[in-house]
């Protein structure tokens, strides 16, 4: 297993008081699997993939990635976990604002150490982003940020890529391109992908769907 | 990873030149000012120290022959020989040019105090120590006067005359060999200067020149605790200027934190461990430090310079001068500017380090919760401002000394500027209740939201309105303190010394017919409430009656004391002792009731005065041979003149108070003016760090405009509610600073001056200031705002649109 959650707990006090978000949440991915996320909005996808990336830490509850409990490490073993193992797409693209396109796709490589220049091209190619290397990322559309963003984990070849809402604001035609992209690297590379979208049509093209509500997995 | 992340970290500021000029020109301006307010207060100091020497000429005792004679060659050397460590000087008059000129002959060697020229104009290279020396003995040697004297001069001797501003008017200084030469003496000089303490086995002065005597310098014309007083005053400045200074580069560096909080996030994020991120930080904090640090010094340099047109002439006197030619830049000011720029990024870095360790890495943190959240830690800030204001003023009030002096200010400052956010947060708060219209309401919720962001800033602008308020009171109150002191120790107009009471009688028998008033100034060793002191005989006149400054003026005490009733005590006793008037004190055998107390700025000791009359009779071995001569203002260089020929009497032995006064007095002026440049460039500085903060904001406030202008409200007119709200908070800002600035000058002027001197500097006010400086506030803020308000006047509105697209 490349990602155990087990009887995850979290909850966030707001205005109104403590709202728990995930109630004893228990998943498996096993490496190479992909599996999409469902639930409304609202029902804790996002908080999970950030708990997973250690980015948070859940109250109660264990989370294992490749044999190493997130909730356990410190902050620098969690972060070697991000830049070397888990590969993030955030739902706000989350782009360094004083890259250019080119130097953001390099980012992620260059932190965890290999950077691959020709899957680099490969990657940029594929996702359309060629012509837009000297941009910056405020010069770019919202779609275009989306593929950057795609492609700044994917040319870092995780072996577990977390993607919240990767095609969110992709034409049908551009969300397929990148699903494809993306489906193919976790096949060729072993990498899991644990990918959150509201479409049910591309949530059918990955191995397994999993639905969020109240907390747990329905 | 390492070379990743610094590269991002670099990329910042590749990407925005203007943040990085910003951070690097507030940092720099700290810097600067911190330099340049050293590098002025030292050459303040050394003009007063001037400005004094030339009144009491250094206050060293002067040994001379009682009838006027010239003193013989060998008996100077004789006195070197026995160790007494004298100085020679001849002095004589000179008719030069068809006027009378007094030469004064020294010997560079071994003169205590040596007067400083300005810079030939014209020499292509500037000289060195040695060559000024060599220049200076000759031949032909070369003479240095005030700046018409040697004009005068000129061209009628072969000798060089340089402008030296410090020397009296109508007095040329020379060395002792072409002084002697141009007035045809030889083998004699006219008095010597001693100029440290003889040592315990040289042998006394009588056995080596019984003929010579040697005199005392005059008593209460030491000068030395004004001084001090000015330098600690001074020295308070810096220290102002300093925190100023710290204010603006930890609000530099803060912003430069606020910039880049989503890319640190975002870093994070993608794998960065939060201690190789604070590392890089750390070492790219440092590059800029040293960077800005080293334009700032450079820039506090030319500054200090630019404001001292005469600082280079002035420390470029003919020994010690820097070679150069132009103000030294001391190792000192040098590594006090880097310590002040390393010190505030390492407070600022440390603090924002500290946060940014504890930054969540997910994105919660919208405006709005970040001004609420800061609002919680306003009022604790506003507390702990108020605790160290408690703490501050306890020191002031309960505790006794410098330290405690020093905790006033500092608890001051700090409890001051930490309450100011607070303070305008609850205004703004307040108007914001009272405000009827939707768009006033949201102006001032707008300006509340933007607070946390500027507050740094306003801190800055806050202390250094304040700085100047109190500096300037301090400065004021001072030389309000000067005058008083010249007007009461100089009321005179001419002051003479006949040196023995023959001389004496001949010269007020021949002066009687022609003055208003010949005043005998007797004084003497006494024992005051058993502490020794000196005892002054006034005489019956009213000169006194109107100059000497009584504390408690009551009627009938200069009756009293004329009748021989009571004796008056100066401050420093009455303080020191606790006696006030109507009580009682040992006067050696005599229990003197205690008729008034009088203020006697910059003496050290304890003193008292009698009537004349009774001081006589209390001390009629004391010689009545220094006078105090009254008549018209304008007559009174011609009869310094007349007394010279008539007796020739020496520039020790006879003062043109009105000439002396004014020197003083414009010595002292150069000092104010610098201080007053000082005080814009302080102002400038803050309105810079305004600057900052505000372009800053700008960008990060586009979605709070965003939907204001979305709703109907023309670009427009959204820069210019900027340009009144930083008009605004300016003003509110200066408000605040008043009082705070009136207390700075009240801990300066009645605790830390007493602490360290016993005497009190009466507190002057000076509300035209107060106005001026407000509108200079108004003027920096909006010069600050001007920059970042065109540009959102003229944002595309696509950048605006860009807000709603992606929602951030
Ligand atoms: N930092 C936080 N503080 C308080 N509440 C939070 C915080 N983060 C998330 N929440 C709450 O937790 C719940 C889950 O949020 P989350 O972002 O995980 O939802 P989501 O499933 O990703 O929704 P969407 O599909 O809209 O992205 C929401 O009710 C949200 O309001
Ligand atoms: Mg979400």
């Amino acid at each position: 297993m490349i990602l155990t959650i087990d009887g995850v707990r979290k909850s966030f006090t707001g205005p109104e008081g403590s709202v728990r978000v995930l109630d004893g949440l228990h998943l498996d991915l096993a490496a190479g699997e992909t599996l999409a996320l469902t639930g409304e909005s609202g029902s804790g996808k996002s908080t999970l993939l950030t708990l997973v990336a250690g980015l948070d830490a859940p109250d109660e509850g264990r989370i294992m990635v490749s044999g190493q409990q997130v909730n356990a490490l410190d902050d620098s073993a969690r972060a070697a976990l991000r830049r070397t193992t888990v590969g993030l797409v955030f739902q706000q693209f989350n782009l360094i604002p004083s890259l250019n396109v080119a130097a953001n796709l390099a980012f992620q490589a260059r932190l965890a150490g290999r950077l691959d220049m020709p899957w680099l091209e490969e990657v940029t190619g594929r996702l359309g982003l060629s012509d837009l290397g000297n941009r910056y990322p405020e010069q770019l559309s919202g779609g275009q940020q989306q593929r950057v963003a795609i492609g700044r984990t994917l040319a870092a070849r995780p072996a577990l890529i977390l993607a919240d809402e990767p095609t969110g604001n992709l034409d049908e035609a551009a969300a397929d391109r990148v699903l494809d992209l993306m489906l193919e690297l976790s096949r060729d590379s072993g990498a899991a992908l644990l990918m959150v979208t509201h479409s049910k049509r591309l949530a059918g093209r990955l191995d397994r769907r999993v639905h969020l509500s109240r907390g747990r997995v329905a | 990873m390492w070379r990743a992340t610094a590269g991002v970290l670099a990329s910042h500021w590749r990407r925005h030149p203007g943040q990085t000029a910003t951070l690097l020109l507030g940092l720099a301006l700290a810097t600067a000012l911190w330099t340049g307010v050293q590098a002025i207060n030292a050459e303040a100091r050394a003009s007063y120290d001037r400005a004094a020497d030339v009144v009491t000429q250094n206050g060293r005792p002067v040994i001379r022959d009682p009838s006027g004679a010239d003193i013989p060659l060998e008996i100077y050397v004789a006195l070197r020989r026995a160790g007494w460590p004298v100085a020679p000087v001849v002095e004589g008059r000179a008719d030069i040019a068809g006027r009378d000129v007094t030469l004064i002959g020294i010997d560079p060697l071994s003169a205590p105090v040596l007067p400083a020229a300005e810079p030939t104009e014209g020499s292509a290279t500037p000289e060195t120590d040695t060559e000024g020396l060599i220049a200076f003995i000759g031949p032909p040697g070369r003479l240095m006067a005030a700046p018409e004297t040697a004009a005068r001069l000129r061209g009628a001797l072969s000798q060089d005359v340089l402008n030296t501003p410090d020397i009296a008017p109508g007095t040329a200084i020379g060395d002792i060999g072409i002084v002697s030469q141009l007035l045809g003496l030889q083998n004699v000089i006219t008095r010597m200067i001693v100029v440290a303490d003889p040592p315990a086995h040289a042998p006394p002065l009588a056995q080596l020149a019984p003929g010579l005597e040697q005199l005392a310098p005059e008593a209460g014309a030491d000068m030395a605790g004004l001084t001090g007083s000015f330098h600690l005053n001074l020295t308070a400045f810096g220290l102002l200027s300093f925190t100023v200074g710290l204010f603006i580069v930890h609000g530099a560096i803060g912003l430069a934190f606020e910039q880049r909080r989503g890319m640190f996030r975002t870093i994070r994020a993608l794998g960065v461990p939060a201690r190789t991120l604070g590392v890089l930080v750390a070492i790219e904090l440092a590059i800029i430090a040293t960077l800005a640090g080293a334009v700032g010094v450079g820039l506090g340099y030319v500054i200090a310079a630019a404001l001292l047109p005469d600082v280079a002439a002035t420390l470029r006197g003919l020994y010690g001068a820097p070679a150069s030619g132009a103000l030294a830049l001391r190792p000192s000011w040098v590594a006090a500017g880097f310590a002040m720029a390393w010190l505030g990024t390492g407070i600022a870095a440390a603090q924002a380090l500290w946060r940014m360790a504890r930054l969540p890495l997910l994105e919660s943190a919208q405006p709005r919760a970040w001004a609420l959240a800061s609002s919680a830690s306003q009022t604790r800030q506003a507390l702990a401002g108020l605790g160290i204001l408690c703490v501050g003023a306890f020191a002031g009030w309960l505790a006794d000394g410098l330290v405690a002096g020093f905790t006033a200010l500092g608890g001051l400052l700090l409890g001051a500027a930490l309450g100011l956010p607070w303070v305008l947060a609850r205004g703004l708060a307040f108007a914001e209740r009272r405000a009827r219209a939707p768009l006033t309401e949201w102006f001032w919720a707008d300006t509340r939201q933007q607070l946390p962001g500027l507050s740094l800033a306003l801190m800055a602008l806050m202390l250094a309105l304040a700085a100047n308020i109190g500096v300037s009171t301090m400065v004021g109150s001072f030389r309000g303190t000067f005058t008083g002191w010249l007007d009461q120790r100089l009321a005179a107009e001419i002051y003479l010394d006949a040196g023995t009471e023959d001389r004496a009688d001949e010269i007020r028998t021949w002066l009687d017919p022609q003055v208003d008033a010949i005043l005998p100034q007797v004084w003497t060793e006494a024992e005051l409430g058993g502490e020794p002191a000196t005892l002054r005989g006034l005489p019956n006149h009213a000169t006194y009656r109107d100059n000497w400054p009584l504390l408690t003026p009551a009627s009938g005490v200069w009756n009293a004391l004329e009748r021989g009733e009571g004796i008056l005590i100066n401050e420093q006793f009455a303080r020191r002792t606790g006696t006030s008037t109507g009580d009682v004190v040992r006067l050696d055998d005599w229990t003197a009731p205690v008729l008034a107390v009088y203020s006697d700025y910059g003496n050290p000791g304890a003193e008292a005065a009698v009537g004349l009359r009774l001081f006589s009779q209390l001390h009629p071995n004391v010689p009545q041979v220094r006078f105090a001569v009254r008549l018209p203002v304008a007559d009174a260089p011609k009869m310094v003149e007349a007394l010279q020929n008539e007796f020739a009497l020496g520039a020790d032995q006879m003062r043109d108070q009105a000439a002396l006064k004014a020197l003083s007095l414009e010595i002292f002026e150069r000092t104010f003016a610098v201080t007053g440049a000082l005080n814009v460039l302080t102002l400038g500085v803050a309105a810079v760090a305004m600057l900052t903060s505000l372009l800053t904001l700008a960008t990060q406030r586009l979605p709070q405009v965003a939907p204001i202008w979305a709703m109907g409200l023309g670009r427009t007119q959204i820069a210019r509610l900027e340009l009144l709200r930083s008009a605004l908070l300016a003003l509110g800002t200066a408000v605040c600073a008043i009082p705070v600035g009136l207390a700075l000058a009240w801990v300066l002027l009645a605790v830390v001056n007493v602490a360290a001197f016993g005497w009190r500097l009466p507190m002057q006010v000076f509300p035209s200031d107060w106005v001026g400086l407000t509108a200079l506030a108004l003027l920096a803020a909006l010069a600050a705002a001007a920059l970042p308000a065109r540009r959102l006047g003229r944002r595309p509105p696509a950048d605006l649109l860009k807000v709603f697209a992606n929602d951030r």
